[in-house]
């Protein structure tokens, strides 16, 4: 656990007076604030640790101490001990920030020289709608093919989530009331899950439309037939025209991926043809590839 | 009509220790909306999120009502922004 420099965080000098604590706290704030910085995880970080520096230094007592113990905190816990200190959080408004997103934890160092607590770190007398939690839930394609229902443990409650059909990746949805607990009787914060959504190995996904490549012999591709090729929703026999070339294209109309929270309703399959050319020819099939060749 | 859904403007000024006025300028400007039931003004549960961001900005962070506009109207941007890159990252997982 290192020693952290909170007034290098802050960006002030060790005879700063309480107003200009105020004024650097209020100037990093308003461009780390998590509102402001949204899908931030650094300015996040970086808010934090302006909160925690502001959290000490603006309160006297914890000032004082800090002075006098910060590079030895290793013995915070004497001078903890030998005054008995009691924490009291400051409860002026502004004293610092207590928005939806700012739940992450103190510093190893501040908890060993303050012992954080989460009870004391509001700094507004009353908070009406408990914190949003954010979660992330990775899938495969398959498991989002199908509508299928999830049990979560989100800090120590087990959440049971239906997960529709047709999710896409990096959507978010919500869970309402299932974030933190609400504060003089409001309503629970919410849970917010983003859904990552691993590639498939042969099929890819546009929206509700499925993407594949499928080799197709030579032989085949000439004269036409039968092929039967792997889709997320089963086996399918395609029937291929005489002449197919290359890279050609065909549409499997509803064979795609579900429609997001609309029954029965998908998307499309399209499905290219890769032509492979025969290799380790036999001296008879050389013979007859010429024979066509001069026809 | 029926207030399951909302949340008095009254309790919420009382517990966040702020002026109804507040409320009313921000109604004025347009960033948020306001129910009356029985001459009593509410807000819906989904704008809260929304309203005690703007309570942050105005008195944790002191910008004034014009600056919580546009910041509300970049936000907005970013965040439109934020989809139209998931849907790009998406269209380019097809090529990789």
């Amino acid at each position: 656990m290192d020693f952290v420099d909170y007034y290098k965080i802050l960006g002030i000098e060790k005879t700063a007076t309480a107003k200009d604590i105020k004024a650097a706290y209020r100037k990093l704030a308003r461009k780390y604030h998590p509102d402001l910085n949204p899908n931030n995880k650094d300015a996040t970080k970086s808010f934090q640790q302006i909160n925690e520096a502001n959290e000490v230094l603006s309160d006297p007592e914890k000032r004082k101490k800090y002075d006098e113990y910060g590079k030895d905190w290793q013995h915070a816990d004497q001078f903890e001990n030998a005054k008995q200190y009691q924490e009291q959080s400051s409860n002026q408004r502004g004293a610092r920030y207590t928005g939806a997103q700012s739940e992450g934890d103190f510093s190893d160092f501040f908890e060993s020289m303050f012992g954080g607590s989460a009870g004391n770190r509001r700094g507004r007398q009353a908070k009406y709608r408990g914190e949003d939690y954010n979660a992330e839930l990775h899938l495969n394609l398959i498991d989002a093919f199908k509508t299928q229902k999830q049990t979560l443990n989100v800090n120590g409650h087990n959440i049971r989530i239906t997960i529709p059909a047709g999710i896409e990746n990096g959507q978010t949805i919500k869970v309402t009331g299932h974030g933190g607990e609400g504060v003089n009787g409001g309503p629970n914060g919410d849970l917010y899950i983003k859904f990552t959504i691993a590639n498939h190995p042969k099929i890819k996904r546009l929206g509700n439309n499925l993407y594949t490549t499928v080799d197709l012999d030579l032989y085949t591709a000439v004269l036409g037939g039968e092929l039967i090729i792997d889709t997320l929703s089963g086996k399918v026999k395609l029937k291929v025209k005489p002449e197919t070339q290359n890279g050609s294209k065909i549409k499997l109309k509803g064979k795609g991926f579900p429609v997001y929270k609309q029954d029965d309703a998908f998307g499309d399959l399209y499905v290219t043809y890769n032509v492979v050319i025969p290799t380790n020819l036999t001296d008879k099939q050389k013979e007859l590839f010429t024979e066509i060749s001069k026809l | 009509m029926q207030t399951e859904n909302l949340i008095s403007i009254d309790e919420f000024c009382t517990n966040h220790n702020i002026e109804i006025s507040f409320i009313s300028s921000l109604h004025d400007k347009g960033l948020i909306e306001i129910t009356l039931v029985n001459k009593t003004m509410f807000i819906n549960k989904d704008n809260l999120k929304q309203l005690e961001i703007i309570v942050h900005f105005y008195y944790e962070l002191d910008i004034n009502l014009e600056g919580i506009e546009t910041i509300n109207h970049l936000l907005q941007r970013i965040n439109a922004m934020h989809d139209e890159i998931t849907m790009l990252r998406n269209k380019l997982s097809l090529y990789e």
